[in-house]
């Protein structure tokens, strides 16, 4: 197992999300940013569906307490295993006793801890991923632990790092469809939020990210209808509202664009101050 | 079955949003829970999960085993030829204690003053209705009840409030309901209830399902603190009537 001894901003376990719940309102949840997650997962040759650690912009400090292999994808953070740091996208043996830590954000916002066989905490309602309410807790606290299958295998000798000198969320380009309310804006208005450049605001989380522009404001209203992870909500005061994995299920502001679970990942990376914009496909 | 005019929808790359027409209505609630009934029972291994609110239903499904085309021209085939009968769903009538002091219902002042109504009219007429659960969604276990007298119609917060306590009661639109936990909510809040919507402990986390109805009933401050003390203790359980 590991100790935690550093929590670091927001670290919790996800895997790929809990699906059959939302006829009672419960969130899909599960990584963020998917597509560094499955890449851990497969990396390690775990199932797509083991749950991983996924690490929010500043990391925890983490004693394992078993053997067993890890990788971290997504995120650049200064990973260090006992002082010496280590790199993204390349298998570490770990042993009793040894200290996982990170240290300087250099590129995105959340990373991804996998160890052989997937972490094992426990599940409700079919899935492992933290969400407030549906599991005991949101995120990890000093002195907590969390649990693991023991695994002996020294990798070390033959493997090394996949080259990755540009990260596929490095673009500024979220590519988007059209949503079920984008026709209730006009011609010009549907262009206008299709072309204009974005940035991250401060109000940003696992259930969605507030963006700074004001860009339409209107006082279009729907009745309550589903929303998915990935909806882009245009709200009366005029600023964009886009949903991720923990957002609610169902929502009454117009739906205008639907992210791909790609541009979801790609958004997932993205910080306060950030910019981007949409490409309609 | 086919009663209504339906619009389907892409919705991302693999979700299809089913849009009856868009009012509030118990026929239309009837008709899509028959639907999503009858899309239930054919277990389609493709169809990862179905729900619900008000006037529209979301399917989501594996797009790697099934196209958007195939799914759409199949769903409206079921909809216009299978003949099914109607279910008679059972409708249980729930019964929720609800704190209206102002020191709960932090809006109440404000929705009196705009929509020139008093307090106590605001409260005897929230209290006197009987809701019908047209959906649960936004958080778990949050009910989306239609039934709001028009008195107390009110538009949304044009920006949502970050925190509003777990157990809120309040009004959006033509809408109102219960907030389950602390969230972010765009809703006027009037009041407060103790007891939980949605309590994971629970074999069935959300005994409140679509089709049944709610009604609310005026407590004091005194009564919150004794019904909160009694469901800590776990000696409480929400009181339905009638089937």
């Amino acid at each position: 197992m590991i100790k935690v001894i550093q929590a670091g901003l927001y670290t919790s376990i996800q895997d790929i999300g809990r699906f059959g719940y939302r006829n009672i309102g419960v969130p899909t949840s599960g990584t963020m940013d998917s597509i560094s997650a499955n890449f851990a997962n497969a990396l390690l040759n775990n199932n797509s569906n083991d749950a991983v650690l996924e690490i929010t912009m500043l990391g925890p400090k983490l004693e394992f307490t078993t053997p067993t292999v890890i990788i971290i994808t997504g995120a650049e953070m200064s990973s260090k295993l006992n002082n010496i740091s280590i790199t993204n996208y390349k298998k570490y043996s770990i042993k009793k006793g040894d200290i996982l830590s990170f240290g300087e954000l250099k590129k995105g916002l959340r990373c991804y801890l996998a160890v052989k066989g997937g972490f094992k905490t426990s599940k409700v309602l079919k899935s492992r991923s933290f969400y407030n309410g549906i599991t005991s807790k949101d995120s990890f606290k000093k002195h907590d632990i969390i649990l693991y299958d023991s695994y002996a295998d020294d990798i070390n000798t033959f493997n090394s790092a996949i080259k990755n000198t540009t990260l596929f969320f490095e673009t500024k380009v979220l590519e988007v469809y059209k949503g079920p309310d984008f026709n209730l804006f006009t011609l010009e208005e549907q262009q206008k939020i299709c072309s204009n450049k974005y940035t991250v605001s401060n109000l940003m989380n696992r259930m969605g990210y507030r963006i700074k522009e004001t860009i339409i404001k209107h006082n279009k209203s729907i009745l309550t209808s589903p929303v998915l992870p990935g909806t882009v909500q245009l709200t009366p005061s005029g600023q964009l509202i886009i949903l991720m994995k923990d957002a609610q299920t169902t929502g009454g502001y117009p739906r205008i664009l639907q992210l791909t679970e790609k541009s979801i990942a790609i958004l997932a990376q993205k910080k306060e101050g950030d910019t981007f914009n949409f490409l309609l496909i | 079955m086919s009663t209504f005019k339906l619009t389907y929808k892409p919705f991302g790359e693999s979700a299809i949003l089913i849009e009856w027409p868009q009012i509030i209505s118990i026929d239309i609630l009837d008709d899509i829970r028959n639907f999503s009934f009858v899309i239930n029972k054919l277990d389609l291994k493709y169809i990862l999960e179905i729900n619900f609110v008000y006037s529209s239903l979301l399917i989501i499904y594996k797009s790697n085993k099934i196209k958007y085309a195939d799914l759409n021209k199949k769903l409206q085939f079921i909809y216009n030829e299978k003949s099914v009968k109607k279910n008679n769903f059972k409708k249980t009538i729930w019964e929720i204690p609800v704190c209206y002091d102002i020191e709960f219902g932090i809006d109440l002042p404000f929705l009196s003053l705009q929509k020139k109504i008093s307090i106590e009219e605001i409260i005897s007429t929230h209290s006197s209705s009987y809701y019908t659960v047209f959906g649960v969604g936004f958080l778990p276990g949050f009910l989306y009840l239609g039934g709001l007298s028009k008195k107390l119609h009110f538009k949304r917060r044009d920006t949502p409030r970050l925190k509003v306590p777990k157990g809120a009661v309040a009004i959006g639109g033509n809408q109102t309901g219960i907030y389950p936990k602390i969230s972010p909510g765009g809703w006027h809040i009037i009041g407060e209830t103790p007891i939980s919507i949605f309590d994971i402990k629970n074999k069935k986390p959300c005994l409140i399902i679509p089709g049944d109805k709610v009604k609310f009933y005026p407590i004091s401050k005194q009564e919150f603190k004794s019904l909160e003390l009694q469901i800590e203790a776990g000696m409480y359980r929400l009181k339905s009537v009638g089937k």
